[in-house]
């Protein structure tokens, strides 16, 4: 029983109920990070890495071909495509709303308020830079996920041939 | 002539410690602009001009990351703003990378 | 002298790295190298970027101690940092189109000798 998991790629089960658990955590301490770039130690890069970490996570412990059946290695590359168009388009909106491509124009407008001083609120909008992070962050999720799948996938069909 | 090039890797690198051993003081970079800039807006290097000075009496900030984009976090201040560029360059070269991935083995997956 | 150590390590790492792309013949030893010199490189830039008893350029939950008139010369410089950022996800992605070249090379010439793969070639 052992041999044939083995050869399907897979972990037991105890592994299995971990990721399981594990991989709606670590989807959201990828979304914490992403969205709180602007605060906290973060941002898109190192969100989209926890993130992908997750993906890779499912794929160890239940085999390429069953992750492969849900989410597909095209998927990721539209998702990633989907952020760096995000990224351009909201450069190119400060190039026409503001002075310059990738302007910040959001910043010191009314609806995201005035920039706090010192010691008081730690709640500072930061203009475009939580959509940017965002963007970032789909790219990275999308890439890195599809780079691992894909490899994972080509490394598993070598050892069946 | 493997001889030869293990020979001069040797010389480089003894060259670099060398230079790693003579280089400034590790903690205490340059931060003196007065003297190569006396005509500068702000006497302060780039990095603290990114930072920023807080004004303790009028409660405000002078200049920084915080007064222009609004970010607490200055390094992410640094990739999206002021080096936006930069950033969309790596982001060139992550789509890049992937689409050659996709194209080397993206037709033989079934 | 022992405070250069930082400089010292990155110029080792670098060697390190540098040691096994031009000696080595195996494409993955390769890369491994090209990962070491990379990791090196981040190194030396975060060195450069390090001010003495500085804290992380972030302003969010600061550790008690920093005064508003202390600000530019107790924090660390933010654009190394911002750089190396930068570098590692680079770095990530080529290392994936590395090993992806160094499948298909395996499997086109059934070897990972950088020195046989050029015999081969007819």
């Amino acid at each position: 029983m052992k041999n044939e998991e083995m050869n399907e790629g897979k972990m037991t089960v105890i592994v299995q109920t971990i990721a399981a658990l594990l991989f709606p955590l670590a989807l959201i301490f990828s979304f914490y990070v992403i969205m709180h770039g602007h605060l906290t130690p973060g941002g898109g890069f190192q969100g989209g890495a926890i993130g992908a970490s997750a993906v890779v996570l499912l794929i160890v412990a239940y085999g390429v071909k069953h992750v492969e059946e849900k989410m597909s290695e095209g998927g990721f590359s539209v998702f990633e495509s989907l952020g760096g168009l995000i990224f351009v388009v909201v450069a190119i909106f400060g190039l026409f709303l503001a002075t310059s491509f990738l302007a910040n124009f959001l910043v010191n407008e009314p609806i995201f308020g005035k920039i706090p001083g010192w010691g008081e609120s730690p709640l500072n909008s930061g203009g475009i830079l939580p959509i940017l992070n965002i963007a970032v962050g789909m790219k990275v999720i999308g890439g890195l996920s599809a780079v691992v799948l894909i490899l994972a996938l080509i490394s598993r069909e070598g050892e069946e041939k | 002539m493997k001889k030869l090039a293990f020979i001069a890797f040797v010389v480089f690198f003894f060259f670099l410690f060398y230079s790693a051993y003579e280089i400034r003081d590790f903690g205490n970079p340059p931060s003196n602009v007065k003297e190569t800039f006396p005509d500068a807006k702000y006497k302060v290097t780039m990095d603290d001009r990114i930072i920023g000075k807080y004004n303790t009496t009028t409660g405000e900030w002078e200049y920084g990351a915080v007064e222009e984009t609004g970010a607490n976090n200055v390094v992410t201040s640094v990739v999206f703003d002021y080096r936006g560029y930069d950033t969309l360059g790596e982001a060139t070269v992550l789509f890049t990378a992937i689409a050659g991935i996709m194209l080397l083995f993206g037709r033989e997956k079934k | 002298m022992i405070y250069n150590l930082p400089f010292l390590t990155v110029v080792a790492l670098i060697a390190i790295g540098m040691y096994a792309i031009i000696f080595k013949r195996n494409l993955i030893k390769i890369a491994v190298g090209i990962t070491i010199l990379e990791s090196g490189v981040n190194l030396f830039l975060i060195t450069l970027g390090y001010r003495e008893g500085g804290v992380a350029p972030i302003f969010t939950n600061l550790p008690p101690g920093i005064s508003p008139d202390q600000i530019p010369e107790k924090m660390v410089l933010p654009v190394p940092q911002a750089l190396t950022l930068t570098s590692i996800v680079i770095g990530v992605a080529v290392l994936a189109l590395i090993l992806s070249f160094t499948i298909n090379i395996y499997r086109k010439y059934g070897t990972l000798d950088a020195g046989k793969i050029r015999r081969l070639k007819e």
